[in-house]
């Protein structure tokens, strides 16, 4: 195609460059270039929240942005948090109580989560329910869900130098 | 050693068996994205496949032309019916016996048909394809109202006309599928003309749709080399494809490979052949490379599993003190434009006749005329067992309408009529044998632990201050008492396709005292690795943490009917408990020749077999798999393995008492949901944590369906809900905090007593949320309303009963 664009992205802390239909969806681009196949589709409509990522610094929606808005970002994915060594309290959290079934929504739940925790670190359960309230989870009914980041939210405090243990691979808002 | 100064409940703790919360095994990949998901297939070469579809309810196809598509750089083919007529492919079988066109034959049926199948190199060049696909429609009289389809001349299936019966006996009309019936018609006749009182209902069971979070898909790989297909896909009944695609293709079983990677949720969605799947495996037969399909969200809500669209009428007499003394039924089925359902062959409603719910009704009659119309196909079973949620809406919404027409309070209605513990097991008056039950204290426990009589004292003060004017806002107060039908089932009468509905399990024990057990079941969220171990462990004595449950492939798992209908646990749970019986069988006699006494003289302990009455003289599971290997034990075959079959002789028959009570704000239409209190009764418990969390996950699903959740259609055919904007999905916002309990009732006829639990809180939640919401406007004389119960049309009750002033 003749109109490609050559885009830059961070992700994960790892650089890659490509050549890029404007009209490609990051989404794609992560999963089919990249294949970073933590996020997910649920329906391209910028309602489920199953490709959430997070984009300098900002939870997005990566079925609803194309990858030449994104380039020269630095993005993080379900992959880019924690390792299988050292868990983000978040996943540790979710497995510990029940917050996921079928998984599909798990990584944009906890992408997203990991962001909510940022922004307000001592949410109440109104403040976890509306800040979550752009991902959708079919299997849950969200309780247990709510319960994890709670739950995580309150270990985070106990101990505060966990979100620089756990935070390694955090993108830092771009300032 | 180590192990003697463990205590016995050390050991018990350390195989983390049955009834224990153990964390799930399936999280860790979960949580850190490395789930394998059929869009996260990504084979070399693979082509990616797209759909045409119409845009039309009905109309006739005058001519495709595909040229255009095939010219663009990047397109490697396009498949129509006509490609398709030659191979016998352009048609496939449904489950319920009917046909379905693959790519629209001449004409097209509902708006979402597939009408093409364009193959390229990657989904952008696809999806450019299918633009360029020229099709030149002319457009039919359209019907999507299968009352007004039983009346029109329009045949809407012109390949079965002239054909006065089909798969399930005559039909009545063009448009007419079948009328099942069941039961006593004469006798409810009778019993009703004698009644003290009789009250008929009718109420709509909308049409809505599973809508798993991750759509439909599958990627085919035909390998030309070694004549062998392997399919990927979202399979909730793998072996079943397999069998269907080998029936289809001509291509040998043994020569097709099935595979259900981990799957986003089903609900049913996934239990049906779609074709879509078809499409990907002709087109990889046809260009020889892998090719992917994976439905995009509207996609998936316009043409693959919508659930209900039942028609009801409810007819209920009773003694004037309330004592049911019949039942009658009658339905209307819109099937849409193909019978696909994914129903038991013989039960073309599925199990609704189950209708008679938790309820002692002497005698009962129902029918069931099934209808096509310009609708998408489908009719499953959306989180329930095959048609259960409308049986138990159906009875439970008739309870409430009769406990108005008698002035009676619903929760004392239902107690007089409940079936009591002695007499399980019950046979309904439409043939079901409940295998067992304590409804009475399941209900009291319920009633007590929300303090409903506090609650109605609450309700009737509101209503008054809302009659002086003080508040604006009624409370409701939602009822249900539902018992399910799970566990399809006994071969004797349940088969899909023809093959019996069984299940299996075959277990392999390792030498150092680990284990592999494959089932013929599929997880989609419901922690089959995690619970299967779990029994495991209880039944063979080694640590759940050492048995890998693998499930999905039909390479190497034995053959199953799959999962769906709360089938797993009742059918493939009792198949891994009757394996894992078999091995302790040789495991116990090689135990005893170990210790050198007779068979008779070991027992088994925990993770132990031991000496009777020496309790000190023992040989562990451990010690007896690597005897098992390594040793020569006259009269015994090395190894350690075992397979079981499991043909269950019944049903099972879980049961619930669900309460909400809600706060409606008459202005508005919102409800808010204060409390909701669910009782389940599903028999053993294996995994209390897993349990809840599909108990929240139910209601959660029925709140939707109760309070918005809809496929609606406008008089066009076309489809007014088909994104997530539309189609109503809660989230965190919306949902409330959910109260769990239980009562263990465990079922008398299953290996260890469980009965299944994942599609309760669904059958059970969907009237109760109605219930709530209409019990809040009963004061001022609603009788019924029909679902979805969204804000509109909540406000539109309370202006329809003159609330607004
Ligand atoms: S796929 Fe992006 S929000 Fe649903
Ligand atoms: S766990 Fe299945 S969608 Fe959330």
């Amino acid at each position: 195609m003749s109109n490609k664009m050559h885009i830059q992205l961070n992700v994960n802390g790892e650089a890659h460059e490509f050549l890029a239909e404007p009209r490609e969806l990051l989404i794609y681009a992560l999963r089919e270039r990249l294949n970073i196949t933590g996020p997910h589709v649920g329906c391209d409509t910028s309602h489920c929240g199953a490709c959430t990522v997070t984009l300098d610094g900002k939870s997005v929606k990566a079925c609803t942005m194309f990858v030449a808005q994104a380039n020269g970002a630095e993005i993080t994915t379900i992959e880019g948090i924690g390792s299988p060594d050292a868990l983000h309290v978040l996943q540790e959290s979710f497995r510990e109580h029940h917050g996921l079934q079928c998984g599909f929504c798990t990584p944009g739940m906890i992408t997203r989560a990991v962001k909510l925790l940022e922004e307000n670190p001592t949410p109440t359960e109104e403040e976890v329910r509306f800040g979550m309230a752009g991902n959708i989870c079919r299997c849950t009914g969200y309780q247990n869900i709510v319960k994890s980041i709670l739950a995580a939210a309150n270990e985070m405090n106990a101990q505060p130098s966990s979100s620089e243990a756990v935070g390694h691979n955090k993108v830092e808002a771009a300032e | 050693m180590k192990d003697e100064v463990q205590t016995r409940e050390d050991r018990v703790a350390n195989l983390k068996g049955m009834g224990c919360s153990r964390k799930r095994v399936e999280d860790a990949r979960f949580t850190q994205g490395k789930g394998n998901y059929v869009d996260d297939v990504k084979l070399p070469g693979m082509l990616h496949g797209d759909f045409v579809r119409s845009p039309y309810g009905h109309a006739r196809i005058k001519s495709i032309d595909t040229s255009a598509a095939l010219a663009l750089d990047g397109v490697v083919a396009v498949l129509t019916a006509e490609d398709l007529a030659p191979l016998n492919l352009h048609w496939m079988p449904t489950l319920a016996g009917d046909k379905q066109m693959v790519l629209a034959d001449g004409k097209v049926l509902f708006q979402g048909q597939e009408v093409a199948f364009v193959v390229a190199r990657d989904r952008y060049v696809a999806a450019d394809a299918v633009e360029l696909v020229e099709v030149d429609y002319e457009d039919l009289p359209v019907i999507v109202n299968p009352h007004e389809s039983l009346q029109s001349d329009v045949v809407l299936r012109e390949d079965l006309a002239g054909q006065t019966s089909g798969a399930h006996g005559p039909r009545k009309h063009h448009n007419h599928i079948f009328t099942w019936e069941v039961g006593d018609k004469e006798g409810t006749e009778q019993v009703m003309e004698n009644a003290d009182v009789v009250v008929e209902q009718s109420m709509y069971y909308h049409r809505t749709h599973p809508c798993p979070l991750e759509t439909c898909g599958s990627v085919a790989s035909m390998d030309k080399v070694n004549g062998k297909l392997t399919v990927y896909g979202t399979f909730q009944a793998p072996h079943v494809v397999r069998t269907v695609a080998s029936l289809l293709s001509g291509i040998e079983e043994h020569n097709i490979r099935v595979i259900s990677p981990d799957i986003g949720g089903g609900f049913g969605n996934k239990v049906g052949v779609y074709p879509g799947y078809v499409c990907s495996i002709v087109a990889s037969i046809v260009t020889g490379k892998p090719v992917k399909w994976v439905e995009d969200r509207m996609e998936n809500l316009m043409s693959t599993a919508f659930a209900r669209d039942y028609h009801m009428t409810g007819k209920i007499s009773a003694t004037k003190d309330g004592k049911i003394t019949g039942l009658d039924c009658h339905v209307i089925a819109d099937h849409g434009a193909f019978d696909a359902c994914a129903d038991p062959t013989k039960f073309p409603a599925g199990f609704m006749n189950i209708c008679t719910g938790s309820y002692d009704i002497p005698v009962a009659h129902l029918a069931v005329d099934g209808v096509y119309t310009n609708k998408a196909p489908g009719g499953v079973s959306y989180r329930c067992s095959f048609r259960v949620t409308e049986a138990v809406y159906l009875i439970e919404r008739m309870i409430e309408v009769l406990a108005i027409e008698l002035n009676m309070d619903a929760a004392e209605l239902r107690r007089i009529n409940f079936i009591k513990k002695e007499q399980f097991p019950y046979t309904s008056a439409l043939g079901w044998e409940y295998d067992s039950g304590d409804y009475h204290t399941a209900w009291d426990k319920a009633l007590e632990a929300v303090d409903y009589k506090g609650l109605r004292a609450e309700q009737a003060e509101r209503v008054a201050a809302f009659k002086r004017g003080e508040t604006r806002s009624l409370m409701g107060i939602g009822l249900t008492f539902f018992t399910e039908i799970v566990g399809a089932g006994p071969v004797k009468n349940c088969d899909i396709l023809g093959m019996g509905m069984f299940d299996s399990c075959e277990i392999r024990i390792h030498p150092t005292g680990s284990a592999i057990a494959r089932l013929g079941t599929i997880s989609q969220g419901q922690g089959h690795a995690t619970t299967f171990a779990q029994i495991l462990a209880s039944e063979i004595g080694l640590p759940a943490d050492s048995i890998t449950i693998e499930e999905g492939d039909t390479d190497t798992a034995p053959y199953g009917l799959g999962t769906y209908g709360s089938r797993s646990t009742p059918v493939a749970g009792a198949a891994t408990a009757m394996a894992g019986r078999k091995i302790r069988a040789k495991a116990q006699m090689i135990a005893a020749y170990l210790l050198e006494v007779h068979d008779d003289d070991v027992e088994f302990d925990v993770d132990r077999f031991v000496v009777k009455g020496a309790p000190e003289r023992f040989k562990t599971m451990k010690d007896i798999a690597y005897a098992a290997y390594n040793q020569a034990i006259p009269g015994i075959e090395p190894g350690l393995e075992a397979v079981s079959y499991y043909d269950p002789p019944n049903m099972t028959y879980p049961f619930g008492a669900y309460i909400c009570v809600m706060d409606i704000d008459v202005d508005t239409g919102v409800p808010d949901i204060r409390k909701f209190y669910a009782l389940d009764d599903c028999g053993t418990r294996i995994n209390p944590m897993i349990i809840e969390g599909q108990i929240h996950g139910g209601l959660t699903e029925a709140l939707a369906v109760s309070l918005g959740q809809e496929i609606a259609y406008d008089d066009m055919g076309n489809v007014k809900t088909g994104t997530l904007m539309d189609f109503f999905l809660p989230t965190a916002w919306e949902v409330p905090n959910y109260e769990t309990d239980h009562t263990v009732t465990p079922s008398p006829h299953h290996p260890i007593g469980a009965k299944g639990v994942g599609e309760s809180p669904h059958v059970g939640g969907v009237p109760c949320f109605s219930n709530a919401v209409q019990d809040a406007f009963r004061p001022f004389g609603n009788r019924h309303t029909n679902m979805p119960h969204d804000h509109w049309r909540i406000w539109k009750t309370a202006n329809d009963l003159g609330l607004h002033g």
